[in-house]
């Protein structure tokens, strides 16, 4: 059990990721601490999601190692690592919900297959419960992706990628195509989600305000590397150009604004409590 | 090995507590959570205390129990509490699967939807055809929308790339024709007429309709499943809004390479019969190879020729229009490509068969015997 105790449940040394020539990732290192929400940002296509698949052993790398708490995902089949699979669960940009499966039977599938023992009427009211809780309405359950609205999806993979309390969270763009009161919730959920169940999440995002409300540590992908991890306030200080741009543009200041109102308004309330 | 949650019950001053030990998480909650449904003493309260780690099966589970049996939770932990809070906040009793009826039910219900699409699949494959007409009208007043490119590329799938393995299935079956049907005519010592048999049969039928069959299953169902896709993934949608017209640029090249395609192979499909037919007459029956092929000139007439090639371009259609018409109604999952792609094959070649049989009646009558 000694690899329970890594402080480090994601790894990555060296790693490269290529498709033909076309170089995705050089010689990357990252490593993802235990109970923390580390947000990935990056320019679209600088290669957040083939990371994201390499962690999850799904995109063969070309060098490099990659571990999943201590186990060695690269060398290992894309069907194989049964040990480390019941604990991450992952959110596909796409969805990539089981179309012939409703909503609620596509969280049952992960319980099923990992935990054949649990009874249809427990993995019925498991289903229901994980709907509610990411939001989605109660009648969703039963109905197919295909009847979904876009962001109902995106509520929907993450109930399966919960569904089965993963330590180890994957989540590619949760909060794109929400409504911004939905992606506020979702990014509470997530939050609380993390803190009681001492989740580790790996949070690529586009979204500011996720960045500022939820993530301990951000990390920056730019010119085929990890170029940046730390706090937001680290980051800043940091001299990329790209990283600058970045968390000084007009829309980073208006989500650090309302950030700092929120926090001076919990002050407020709690004062007063 | 997996440690399992359990329970215990200890009754003190009246009041009966459910204790729970062990991890409260998914992977061992399987045993005791048949077992606290079974409780059917009245509990007043549930202990957590000596429990170990939980997540929200786990707490969920206690929650359903207290709830069913009113007793309380003691002993939570600051984090069981949140958890507990979270799944009460989501509770829910809706239905987790779509509503699917008994098999009696299911059955009749099945009976009458197929016979509803039935009748709806006439009109809507009418309207097809009728659509096909407009847009061949139309690209006949624009001639310059018409995708020539599409069109070859086309040609080259249904076409070039299906020589090879129609050319093998032609000779194997010009040669198994030659040989049973030269085992028969022995008998009768009429062997030289395995030359009518062979060339006559494969100009007129074999040819073009084991042809049919190849394209239905290699083309009309690649059709199916590309414009099924295309509309699942939303890209016919895209195409409309941007002022393409899917059957401009996907339907008509898809039926017209088909029925130019057809006739072509199903001629060469006949040729290579008769080299099969003449290859066994050579080893065979002693009729040179040279000889055999003389011979077919001479006994199979040019309209059994024309017979084939007024077909060809018919059961091409047929196929294409198939493919490309199951491929338009995909709705929904992924499992519908699937059912369509089946159903595009299996129309292609039951309809394809029935037209041949109309076909042979038909130039019999009209002197072509
Ligand atoms: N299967 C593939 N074959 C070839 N190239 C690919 C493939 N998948 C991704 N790429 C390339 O890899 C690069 C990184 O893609 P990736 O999907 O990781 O981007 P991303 O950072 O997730 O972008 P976004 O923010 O838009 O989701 C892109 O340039 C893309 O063109
Ligand atoms: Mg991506």
């Amino acid at each position: 059990m000694s690899e329970e105790e890594t402080d480090f449940p994601i790894r990555i040394r060296g790693l490269t990721n290529a498709f033909g020539d076309f170089v995705v990732h050089e010689d990357l290192d990252l490593d993802v601490r235990r109970g923390e929400i580390l947000g990935v940002v990056g320019g679209s296509g600088t290669g957040k999601s083939v990371l994201m698949r390499s962690i999850i052993g799904l995109q063969p790398p070309v060098k490099g190692d990659i571990e999943v708490f201590g186990h060695n995902i690269t060398q290992a089949e894309p069907d194989e690592v049964i040990g480390v699979r019941n604990r991450w669960g992952v959110l596909f940009q796409g969805g990539a919900l089981f179309s012939t499966l409703s909503v609620g039977e596509n969280v049952q599938v992960p319980l099923k297959q990992f935990y054949p023992e649990l009874k249809q009427q427990l993995l019925d009211e498991i289903s229901r419960y994980k709907v509610v809780l990411t939001g989605l309405p109660e009648d969703a359950a039963a109905k197919f992706p295909s009847e979904l609205s876009g962001g109902m999806r995106k509520r929907a993979g993450l109930a399966r990628a919960l569904a089965l309390d993963p330590e180890l969270l994957f989540l590619d763009e949760p909060t794109a195509g929400l409504d911004p009161i939905g992606g506020a919730k979702f990014d509470q959920l997530t939050r609380e989600l993390t803190d009681t169940l001492g989740l580790t999440v790996f949070l690529i995002t586009h979204d500011l305000d996720t960045l500022y409300a939820i993530c301990d540590r951000v990390a920056v992908l730019a010119d085929k590397k990890v170029i940046a991890v730390g706090t937001i306030p680290e980051l800043l200080e940091h001299d990329h150009p790209w990283i600058q741009e970045y968390f000084n543009g007009p829309r980073a200041r208006a989500a650090s604004a309302t950030h700092e109102r929120g926090k001076a308004l919990d002050k407020h309330g709690s004062e007063k409590a | 090995m997996r440690e399992w949650a359990e329970y215990t019950i200890e009754e003190a001053g009246g009041r009966a507590t459910v204790i729970i030990t062990g991890p409260l998480v998914v992977s061992s909650i399987g045993k005791l959570d048949p077992e606290l449904r079974g409780i059917t003493d009245s509990i007043q309260a549930i202990d957590i205390s000596e429990a170990g780690p939980i997540d929200t099966v786990g707490a969920w589970i206690v929650f359903r129990f207290s709830q069913r049996t009113g007793a309380d939770i003691v002993g939570a932990s600051e984090q069981a509490e949140v958890l507990l809070d979270a799944v009460e906040s989501a509770e829910s009793d809706a239905e987790v699967s779509p509503y699917r009826r008994q098999t009696l039910g299911r059955v009749t219900e099945h009976v009458g939807t197929k016979v509803i699409e039935f009748m709806g699949g006439v009109r809507s494959s009418v309207a097809f055809l009728g659509a096909i007409l407009i847009a061949m009208a139309s690209l006949a007043i624009h001639p310059r929308r018409f995708r020539v490119k599409a069109l070859v590329r086309q040609m080259e799938l249904v076409g070039v790339s299906s020589l090879p393995i129609i050319g093998l299935m032609s000779f194997l079956i010009g040669i198994v024709i030659a040989q049973q049907g030269a085992v028969q005519l022995q008998q009768f010592g009429a062997e030289t007429l395995t030359v009518n048999l062979v060339g006559r049969i494969t100009m007129r039928e074999l040819g073009v309709l084991m042809t049919a069959i190849m394209v239905a299953g290699r083309s009309g169902s690649a059709f199916a499943a590309q414009i099924g896709t295309m509309k699942l993934t939303e890209e016919i949608d895209a195409m409309r809004t941007i002022g393409v017209s899917p059957m401009e640029a996907l339907v008509i090249p898809r039926i017209l390479a088909a029925v130019l395609m057809m006739p072509l192979l199903g001629f060469y499909a006949s040729c290579i019969a008769i080299i099969g037919g003449a290859v066994i007459g050579d080893v065979m029956l002693g009729i040179p190879f040279w000889t055999f092929l003389a011979r077919v000139q001479e006994v199979v007439p040019t309209y059994d020729f024309w017979v084939g090639m007024v077909k060809a371009p018919v059961f091409g259609l047929i196929v294409a229009m198939a493919g490309c018409y199951q491929g338009m109604q995909v709705s929904g999952n992924a499992e519908e490509v699937g059912l369509r792609t089946t159903a595009a094959v299996v129309q292609a070649i039951f309809m394809v068969i029935v037209l041949d049989a109309f076909f042979a009646v038909f130039f019999t009558e009209i002197g072509w015997a």
